[in-house]
C-alpha cells in the first residue's frame, strides 16, 4: 500500500476574482504502516491536501497515486479507493444519519456490497475497536454526547477495513480526557491492525506524543516532512507560520540557553524530566 | 463541487454602479423591465445602448451577464418556436404542417430580445448590488405597507436570513456529501427511485444542521434583545446622495424618452 502525490496543485474557483491555491505543486508519500501527521495553520491548505488522498476532490495540476497507479486515470475505480482510504471529516454531525448506532456504522460496509450478517460483524467489530460501549448499540446517534459521535464516525470508516485511516481533527472539541482516549484508541489501531494512519491536528502536544513523521503545511506549501523532532528543531520558523512547538521544546530551549546540559529534542513532559534529571546529576 | 453555484451573483468591482444607492439601481431595473414591453421596433436600438451603457460602467466582465442567460435557454428557445409558428398573418414558408408567418417570426424575434435584455438587466442589478443591499432596498422601499400592517421589517428580516443561509448550507451539503462519499455513498448511479432513497444520508444530517442552525439563530437574537421593526435603526442606513439624484434624472429622461418613441414614432 502507498499513496503518492506527485506536484499536486489546487485552485478553487480559478478564473474569478475569488481565485485561491489550496495547494501548490505538494509532494507527498504515505507508505504501508506509516504514522503520519499533519499539522498546519486554519487555511494552510491541510484539509484540501486530505481530501486529494482518497479522491474527493480532483488536483488542478499534478497527480494522485495509489499503489502506483494513476486515481484520475479513465476507467479507474474511485469508488472501491475510498473503501481502501478511510476518510474521517471533523465533524461527526456531517455523516451520522441512521436511526441507531450499529445501522449507521453499517452504512460503509453495505455500500461495499457486503451482505447483512457480514456488515452487522464488521460494525461490531470496529465499534469495539473505538471503545464504544456495547449498550448504546441501539441509541440513536443524535443522543449521544460529543466523544460518542466521534466514536461513531471513526467506526463507521473503520468497518470498511481500510488500508489507510484519514483523519480531520479527530480531537476538535473534545474535552481533555476524551482528546486523549480517542488518540490512544488510534494508536492502538495502528498498532493491531497494522493500518497507515493520517491525523490532522493543530494541536502539537497530541502529535508529538504519537506520530512517527510530521509534515507541516504552510500557505498551500510543505513547509517540513521529517520527524517531529528534527521539525520542532525548527521552532522559531514555526513561529512564524501561526504554529508553536510543543510547549517543552521551550523550556528545553531555555535551560540549554542557562547553560543546563538538557536534550532539546525532548518534547513529552516525561523525557524532560528525564533530561533534567540526568543534567542534574541524579 | 458545489461551490461553482452561485445564487447572490455579486460581482466585487469599483464603480460608480456599485456604489449606487440600491433603491436607485431596483427602480432603475424596473423601469428597465418596463422600457422592454413599451418598445416595439426600433425602440430596441435604444434599449440596447442604455443596457451596452450600464454594463460598460458596471466593470463587470461580460461572460458574467451572459451566464444568467444559460439558465432560460430552454424557455428562450420554446417561447420563440410557438411564436413564430403559431401567430397567424402572412405565410412565409412551410415546413410538413408547421406555417412560419412574417407576424411570427417578428413576435418571436420581439420575445427574444425582450426576454434576452429582461434577464441581462436584472442581472446587471444583482451583479452590482450584495443581496443583503437588495433587502435593505426593498424593506426601505415598501416601507408604505407598513400603514396597512403589511409587517415590512419581519419579511425583509426573513430574506436576508434565508438569502445568509443558502452558501452555508450549500457548504454544508458539499461537505457532507463527502462525508458519505468518503463512506461509499453513490449519489449519482441508479434510477429515480433509488437516487432519492440514496439522498437520505445527505438529507437527514443537513436538515438537523438547520434546524440546529435555525435554533442557535433564534436563541442569538432573543439574547441581544430582538423585537422586530418597531423603533429599529439601521447600521448602513440607505442615504441617497448627489449622484442617486443624478442616476434617477438619466432615468427620468430614459422613460420619457421611451415612451416619446412609442406615442410620436409608434416604434
Amino acid at each position: 500500500m502507498s499513496i503518492k502525490l506527485e506536484e499536486v496543485t489546487y485552485t478553487y474557483s480559478p478564473g474569478t476574482v475569488y481565485e485561491i491555491h489550496a495547494l501548490d505543486h505538494v509532494n507527498l508519500e504515505i507508505g504501508q504502516g506509516d504514522f503520519v501527521g499533519v499539522i498546519g495553520h486554519t487555511g494552510s491548505g491541510k484539509s484540501t491536501m486530505i481530501q486529494h488522498l482518497n479522491g474527493l476532490v480532483k488536483p488542478t495540476s499534478g497527480r494522485v497515486l495509489y499503489n502506483d497507479e494513476d486515481i484520475w486515470a479513465d476507467g479507474y475505480d474511485l469508488r472501491s479507493l475510498r473503501f481502501h482510504v478511510g476518510l474521517v471529516f471533523q465533524y461527526p454531525e456531517h455523516q451520522l444519519f441512521e436511526t441507531d448506532v450499529l445501522k449507521d456504522v453499517c452504512f460503509g460496509p453495505k455500500n461495499e456490497g457486503l451482505d447483512a450478517e457480514a456488515c452487522k460483524a464488521r460494525a461490531i467489530e470496529a465499534l469495539e475497536h473505538v471503545g464504544f460501549p456495547k449498550e448504546l448499540y441501539d441509541k440513536s446517534p443524535f443522543e449521544l454526547s460529543g466523544g460518542q459521535k466521534r466514536r461513531v464516525a471513526i467506526a463507521g470508516v473503520l468497518a470498511m477495513n481500510p488500508d489507510v485511516l484519514v483523519l480531520d481533527e479527530p480531537t476538535a472539541g473534545l474535552d481533555p480526557q476524551g482528546r486523549d482516549e480517542i488518540l490512544d484508541q488510534i494508536a492502538y489501531l495502528h498498532k493491531t491492525r497494522g493500518i497507515s494512519i493520517v491525523l490532522v491536528s493543530h494541536s502539537m502536544e497530541d502529535i508529538a506524543k504519537y506520530v512517527d513523521r510530521l509534515v507541516v503545511m504552510n500557505a498551500g506549501k510543505k513547509a517540513y516532512d521529517a520527524a517531529p523532532k528534527e521539525v520542532f528543531a525548527h521552532y522559531k520558523e514555526l513561529e512564524t507560520m501561526g504554529l508553536a512547538a510543543p510547549q517543552m521544546t521551550y523550556i528545553m530551549h531555555t535551560l540549554k540557553e542557562h547553560g543546563m546540559d538538557v536534550d532539546v529534542t525532548a518534547t513529552t513532559v516525561e523525557e524532560a524530566k528525564a533530561s533534567i534529571l540526568q543534567a542534574l546529576g541524579r | 463541487m458545489i461551490r461553482d453555484i452561485t445564487l447572490g451573483q455579486y460581482y466585487p468591482a469599483d464603480s460608480v454602479l456599485h456604489r449606487l444607492d440600491p433603491r436607485v439601481k431596483f427602480i432603475g431595473t424596473m423601469i428597465y423591465i418596463i422600457s422592454l414591453f413599451v418598445f416595439k421596433s426600433w425602440g430596441y436600438v435604444l434599449g440596447t445602448v442604455f443596457l451596452a451603457g450600464v454594463i460598460v460602467i458596471s466593470k463587470v466582465p461580460f461572460r458574467f451577464m451572459v451566464k444568467g442567460l444559460k439558465a432560460i435557454m430552454f424557455l428562450l428557445f420554446i417561447t420563440m418556436f410557438f411564436n413564430a409558428i403559431f401567430t397567424p398573418g402572412e405565410v412565409l414558408f412551410h415546413i410538413w404542417i408547421i406555417k412560419v408567418t412574417k407576424e411570427g417570426l417578428i413576435l418571436a424575434g420581439r420575445m427574444g430580445i425582450r426576454l434576452v435584455f429582461l434577464i441581462m438587466g436584472s442581472s446587471v442589478m444583482t451583479l452590482t448590488t450584495t443581496p443583503n443591499q437588495l433587502t435593505d432596498a426593498l424593506e426601505s422601499l415598501l416601507k408604505p405597507l407598513n400603514k396597512i400592517h403589511v409587517p415590512v421589517h419581519e419579511i425583509s428580516m426573513m430574506m436576508s436570513i434565508a438569502l445568509r443561509f443558502i452558501p452555508i448550507l450549500l457548504e454544508e451539503t458539499d461537505k457532507i456529501m463527502k462525508a458519505q462519499i468518503a463512506r461509499g455513498a453513490d449519489f449519482e448511479t441508479g434510477n429515480l427511485i433509488k437516487k432519492v432513497k440514496n439522498m437520505v444520508p445527505l438529507l437527514v444530517p443537513l436538515f438537523i444542521s438547520a434546524f440546529r442552525r435555525a435554533n442557535d439563530l433564534a436563541l442569538a437574537m432573543e439574547a441581544r434583545c430582538y423585537h422586530g421593526g418597531e423603533g429599529r435603526t439601521q447600521m448602513k442606513p440607505l442615504r441617497y446622495t448627489g449622484r442617486d439624484y443624478a442616476a434617477y434624472g438619466i432615468l427620468a429622461a430614459y422613460l420619457a424618452l421611451t415612451i416619446a418613441i412609442r406615442v410620436f414614432l409608434h416604434w
